[in-house]
Parts: structure tokens; C-alpha cells; sequence
């Protein structure tokens, strides 16, 4: 059987699984349509929510990110884990005691006004959009590879799969097909990465394997990394080299982000109870580190493979032959990879070897006029190829390479629906029935929570096929749009009875007009390219780049929400007294319509 | 305990106001050690540990990329743990 068919076989059984978890699980009610009727347990709803939320991401993208900076990009691990704390000790519990479906209908309830309301699910619908719009370009992304068809066709079988378990099935749909979609994704994550981790370090456990010994060298991992990477002219693995405070700032936007968008909250309207909430947090946290702990293992050692693999007898030896990466069994996904454009090399001196180094090094420069060089040969390493190429790299069995493909369709296709759904709640739940038509009957409300849910998707694929950038800086809009509005004014609702309603629109939309104009001044204005006054390298606030700005909006929302509510009318007594009452968990029924 | 209705939250009575102060101080600690183990071993303090290794680099490295992960799971399951027990003293816990 060839690899192609392999991988059709893989996709296709885990689709036919979610598929039928959606038509086995049809949603009834409206209840049942947002909150699968509150019998969600926490272990279970713990699994979908780290579904949920590791996306194109956290899947393809971020193991990449990390194998070729090292150390500075931990920055990811620790802002896309720590969010859960924020999420876990200042609003999960709180908003399951409120006990309604949707975060904006919290907003509009505690800050008494409908404006607020309204702000909060424009925020809601910018911020899962831009979502969206990145994870259907990794869907395009990956079908178009796995099906050996083009990035269009892929992304539209793609839009339809979406569209099937996500507007037929509801939440309680995505729900249990969450569940399933995690374990694929997790069982491809893990399982190469232990087969790698055993070959490097005799370590079944990857994340311990990470900080053993190489077998072949004997020495450390990180050590002989290090080495090697420091002989080519790039900057040691472990090493601190970028600005701290920028560093400081993007693992915060992501952290208060993670707890701002409005899928992952979604999620914990979904337990039976308060307490069941804290746990929820909690086990979704399990399941997600899983993951976490596993990605900076597989950066490490597939930059150790990819480098050795170009320095076969070692980096003082001759680099890799042209005419072995041409028949050697090992160079296949070179070949492979090529053919899609995201990898490339050239034989720029034409001495038959491909040298891979850091050509922009003067040490290195110096070394390649010794030598004959003529720069760095391996052109192109697309960050994001780098887990789904990894068990290719690793030269493990076809069925490993089949489940990768299966568990990156699964990151990407989760997220994607979770985000759909919390798209169609605000549009049914918040502005139709909360607005424009609060006499609407059920089953209408269903109708147009699908009708909202095929045009964010229709809108999102039209964006997929011609993505706004790069799906990194549309993800990190994202984060920072809902670090910048939505999680200040939930953590207000909640801990001060001081902020009212003028002050937390104020604050909301100071934090996200400021938040998206900083952003389009460093990515171009509605991401249209050279639009753009300033660049990430050199940002408009010190060393502060937009991808980091989130944390600096949300700063902004806090004080304008305070400065403002000081000089307004105060908060009247009913509304104190509901911040009192989401304040104790007693009393938490299920979750009411109105 | 039995007798406190969802209503009496809303008048705050002496033993609300002492059962929302302990769950603030408990997140406040909490956060503090949150921020101590990524913004500060695994950013800002990693030169000051930098003398301690772990399996081929130094103990700043691991919190960074495992450590901090680690804390975090444990504070959120301290949390849950903590605060339900909190529930049931202060008699505020669901039916």
C-alpha cells in the first residue's frame, strides 16, 4: 500500500468517526444546542476543551516555532498553559454560577446595558473570526498535502466537513466528537514522538527523553544541541537572545488571551455544577499538557535530526551529497516536501553537497570563503512543516505518517467548529434573541443559530482561500483582540462591584481599538500588504511588537474601566447584589432562558 | 446551614464576607506563584539559576519549557480542592 493511500484511509476512518458521534448525538433543544443540556462531566468536558483549544497551532505550528529559536520561543508553552490558571481561578466557576449560555449575555447582565452586550459580541465575532480564518488556512494547508490536491480543493472538503458536525450536531455534536477528535490527536502527537525519543535517547518518554542523554554522543541532548548548532553559525538552543520584555509581554497576551476567548469560557457553562467547573479547568489543563510537554521534546530533537541528517559525518565533515538526497531512502521527504514549495535547496556552489549554516554569521562567512561556499543551501524550512515532515524525517513506518496527517486534520477541524459554535450563539443568542427579536420562538432561534454558523463559515473559507497573512499573526489578532476586551471586563464583572456599565464599554473598546490599530499599523491596515507605517523589528513602542501588544490593551481596559466608573453614576444595588450572589457557589441551578 | 437561601448572598452577612477573603487570598497567593514560575524562574530570574543544571542546561530552561507547566497543573487542582473544601465550611456549597 503506498503512502498516499495510507494516509486516505487514516482521514477518512477518523472523519467517518466524528461524522457519525454527530448524527448518533443530534441536538434537540435549544439547551441542548449550546450547553448539551449541562450533563457534560468534567473529565469528559476537560478532553473536548483541550480539543477545543490546541488548534493548526498548537498542532502543526508551534513545535516548529520552538525546534528552530529554542529557548526564546517557550514563550508559547507557558502563555498557551498559563491562560487556564487565569481561566480556572478568576472565571470558570463565577460565569457557571451565573448560569446563562454566553459570555456577552453576562456582560450585558452585569454591566446592565445592552450596549455593553453589543460590544462584547462584536469583540466576540472579530476575535473568533480572525480565529477561524487561520485555522481553515491550516486546513487548506494540510488536506492539499495529505490529498496531493490543491490548497482550494482541500480547503473546501475541509469547509464541508466542518459544516456537517458542526451545524447538524450542536454543541452536544461537538462535544463527544471533541472527544474523539482529541484522542486522535493526541495518540499522533505522542506516538512518533516516542518513537523519535527512543531513538535519540533510549527514553520512551519524550519529555524526559528531552533532558537525557544523547545515546550516540553520550552527552546531554540540550549539550550536544547546543554544539551543534553553535558549529553552524546559529545561536545555542538554550540561549536567551531576543528582548525580555517583549518576551515578558507575549506570554502574557497569550496567557489573559487564552482566557478571553470566548469558545474555551463557553466550555465551562457546560458542568453540572460550580464545583464541577474548578475540576473542569483543571482536567483540561491535563490533556493539553500532554501535549505541551511533548512539543519542546519534538523541537529539539527534530532540529538535531534535520541538522545531522545535513552533516551526516558530522559538522566539521562534508555536508550531505546532492546525488544521497536524490536515492537515499532517509532524503525521501526532502523530495517529498519540495513539491509543495515549503522546503527548498540549491546547490549554489555546485560542489555536489548541500551546506546547511547561519550565512548571516561573520564567523561563518569567514569559514565559507575558506571553504568555497556560497551560502546557506538549504533555502527553505517552512516552520510549520515541521511536525507533519517530522515522522517522514524520522524515517518511521507509513501508519505513523497516515495517523499525523488524521491528528492535524483533527487540531485544525475542532477548533474550527467550537469557534463556529461560539459564533452562531452570539449571532442567534445575543443579537437576534437578545435584540433585534427577543420574541422569537425556539425552533427559529435554531434556525438562525445554523443560518449564522454556514455564513461564518462561508466568510472564513473566502478568507482561507485568500488568507488577510500569515496564519500566526492572524491567530495572534486574535489573542490580543480578546486579552484587550473581553477578559478585563469579565474580570470586573466579577471581583469589583466599582465598575459600571459606562465604564466597561469604555474600557472594552479602548482596549480593542487601540489592540487592532497597533496591530494595523505594524501588519497593514485590514491586513492589506505595505499598508503598514511600522514593522515588528522595529515596532512603534520600544521593543514591544504587535503580536505582543494584548497584554498592553487589556492594561489600558483596566484603567479606563476604572477611571470612567469613577466619574460616573455608581453601580445600582440589584447589580451588586447579582455580583454578590455569582460570587457564592450555592444556589446554581441549571442555567436559565429568558 | 441549610437555612441559607440563594437570596441571603445578596445581603452580605459577616461569614460571606469572611468566605469571599479567604478565596482572595487564596488566588492572590496562588497567582503569586503562577507569575514566580514563568514570568520569573522561566524569564527574568533564569540568569540567577542559571548555576543550577538539569540534564543539559539549567533549571530556568526547564521551567520555561516544563516546569511552569507542571506548577500550573497543580495550582488549578489545589485550587479546586481548596475551594470546595472552603464551600463546605462557610456552608456555601451547591445542594
Amino acid at each position: 500500500m503506498d503512502q498516499f493511500t495510507i494516509n486516505l484511509l487514516f482521514v477518512g476512518a477518523s472523519f467517518a468517526l466524528y461524522i457519525g458521534i454527530a448524527i448518533w448525538a443530534r441536538a434537540g433543544s435549544t439547551s441542548e444546542f449550546y450547553a448539551a443540556g449541562r450533563g457534560v462531566h468534567p473529565v469528559t468536558n476537560g478532553m473536548a476543551t483541550a480539543a477545543d483549544w490546541m488548534s493548526a497551532a498548537s498542532f502543526i505550528s508551534m513545535a516548529g516555532l520552538i525546534a528552530f529559536v529554542g529557548y526564546d520561543n517557550s514563550t508559547y508553552l507557558m502563555g498557551w498553559t498559563g491562560g487556564y490558571v487565569l481561566l480556572a481561578l478568576l472565571l470558570a466557576p463565577y460565569l457557571r454560577k451565573f448560569g446563562k449560555f454566553t459570555v456577552s449575555e453576562f456582560i450585558g447582565d452585569r454591566f446592565y446595558s445592552p450596549t455593553a452586550r453589543m460590544v462584547a459580541v462584536a469583540c466576540l465575532i472579530i476575535a473568533s473570526t480572525t480565529y477561524v480564518i487561520g485555522q481553515m488556512t491550516g486546513v487548506g494547508v494540510a488536506f492539499g498535502r495529505f490529498l496531493e490536491v490543491s490548497n482550494t480543493t482541500g480547503l473546501l472538503v475541509g469547509a464541508v466537513i466542518v459544516f456537517a458536525y458542526a451545524v447538524f450536531g450542536g454543541m452536544k455534536g461537538v462535544t463527544y466528537t471533541q472527544v474523539a477528535q482529541y484522542c486522535v490527536l493526541i495518540l499522533a502527537y505522542t506516538i512518533p514522538a516516542i518513537f523519535i525519543s527512543l531513538q535519540l535517547t533510549g527514553n520512551p518518554i519524550p519529555a524526559l527523553g528531552l533532558f537525557g542523554d544523547h545515546v550516540a554522543s553520550g552527552e546531554p541532548l540540550l549539550t550536544k544541541l547546543d554544539q551543534i548548532v553553535r558549529e553552524l553559525g546559529f545561536s545555542e538552543y538554550t540561549a536567551h537572545h531576543t528582548d525580555t520584555l517583549n518576551m515578558v509581554l507575549f506570554t502574557l497576551s497569550l496567557m489573559i488571551g487564552t482566557a478571553g476567548l470566548p469558545h474555551v469560557i463557553m466550555r465551562f457553562f457546560t458542568v453540572p455544577r460550580v464545583a464541577d467547573a474548578r475540576w473542569s479547568a483543571g482536567w483540561a489543563l491535563v490533556f493539553i499538557a500532554l501535549l505541551y510537554l511533548t512539543a519542546p521534546a519534538v523541537g529539539a530533537m527534530a532540529r538535531l535530526n534535520i541538522t545531522e541528517l545535513m552533516w551526516p559525518n558530522g559538522t566539521d565533515g562534508e555536508a550531505v551529497s546532492v546525488q544521497m538526497i536524490a536515492e537515499d531512502d532517509e532524503y525521501d521527504w526532502m523530495a517529498t516536501w519540495q513539491k509543495t514549495g515549503l522546503l527548498g535547496f540549491e546547490d549554489k556552489n555546485g560542489d555536489g553537497r548541500i551546506q546547511y549554516y547561519n550565512d548571516a554569521n561573520p564567523e561563518m562567512q569567514a569559514k565559507a570563503a575558506e571553504n568555497g561556499w556560497e551560502g546557506n543551501e538549504l533555502t527553505n524550512f517552512n516552520r510549520d512543516i515541521l511536525v507533519l515532515a517530522n515522522p517522514e524525517i524520522a524515517n518511521l513506518p507509513g501508519w505513523v505518517i497516515g495517523l499525523v496527517a488524521a491528528g492535524g486534520l483533527a487540531a485544525a477541524l475542532s477548533t474550527a467548529a467550537g469557534l463556529l459554535l461560539a459564533i452562531s450563539s452570539a449571532v442567534s443568542h445575543d443579537l437576534i434573541k437578545g435584540q433585534l427579536n427577543p420574541s422569537i420562538s425556539e425552533k427559529g432561534e435554531l434556525l438562525s443559530a445554523r443560518i449564522a454558523m454556514a455564513v461564518a463559515i462561508v466568510v472564513a473559507t473566502y478568507l482561507g482561500l485568500n488568507p488577510p497573512g500569515f496564519a500566526a499573526q492572524t491567530v495572534a489578532l486574535a489573542f490580543g483582540l480578546a486579552a484587550a476586551s473581553i477578559f478585563p471586563a469579565l474580570m470586573m464583572g466579577i471581583f469589583s462591584k466599582k465598575v459600571n456599565n459606562v465604564g466597561a464599554v469604555a474600557g472594552m473598546l479602548a482596549g480593542l481599538v487601540v489592540t487592532l490599530v497597533y496591530i494595523f499599523l505594524h501588519k497593514g491596515w485590514f491586513f492589506i500588504p505595505d499598508t503598514n507605517s511600522f514593522t515588528d523589528a522595529d515596532p512603534l513602542l520600544g521593543t514591544i511588537q504587535s503580536t505582543s501588544f494584548g497584554a498592553v490593551g487589556a492594561m489600558i481596559n483596566f484603567v479606563v474601566a476604572y477611571v470612567v466608573a469613577g466619574m460616573t453614576k455608581e453601580t445600582p444595588q440589584e447589580i451588586k447584589d447579582l455580583v454578590e450572589s455569582v460570587r457564592f457557589p450555592r444556589g446554581a441551578g441549571a442555567a436559565q432562558d429568558h | 446551614m441549610a437555612d441559607k437561601t440563594p437570596q441571603s448572598a445578596a445581603s452580605a452577612t459577616e461569614a460571606d464576607k469572611g468566605y469571599w477573603a479567604s478565596n482572595v487570598r487564596i488566588i492572590i497567593i496562588s497567582l503569586i506563584i503562577w507569575a514566580i514560575v514563568s514570568f520569573g524562574f522561566g524569564i527574568l530570574l533564569r540568569p540567577a539559576l542559571s548555576g543550577i543544571s538539569v540534564g543539559g542546561s539549567d533549571l530556568g530552561f526547564w521551567f520555561a519549557q516544563q516546569g511552569s507547566i507542571l506548577v500550573f497543573l497543580a495550582l488549578i487542582f489545589f485550587y479546586a480542592w481548596r475551594m470546595n473544601k472552603l464551600d463546605r465550611e462557610f456552608g456555601v456549597e451547591e445542594e
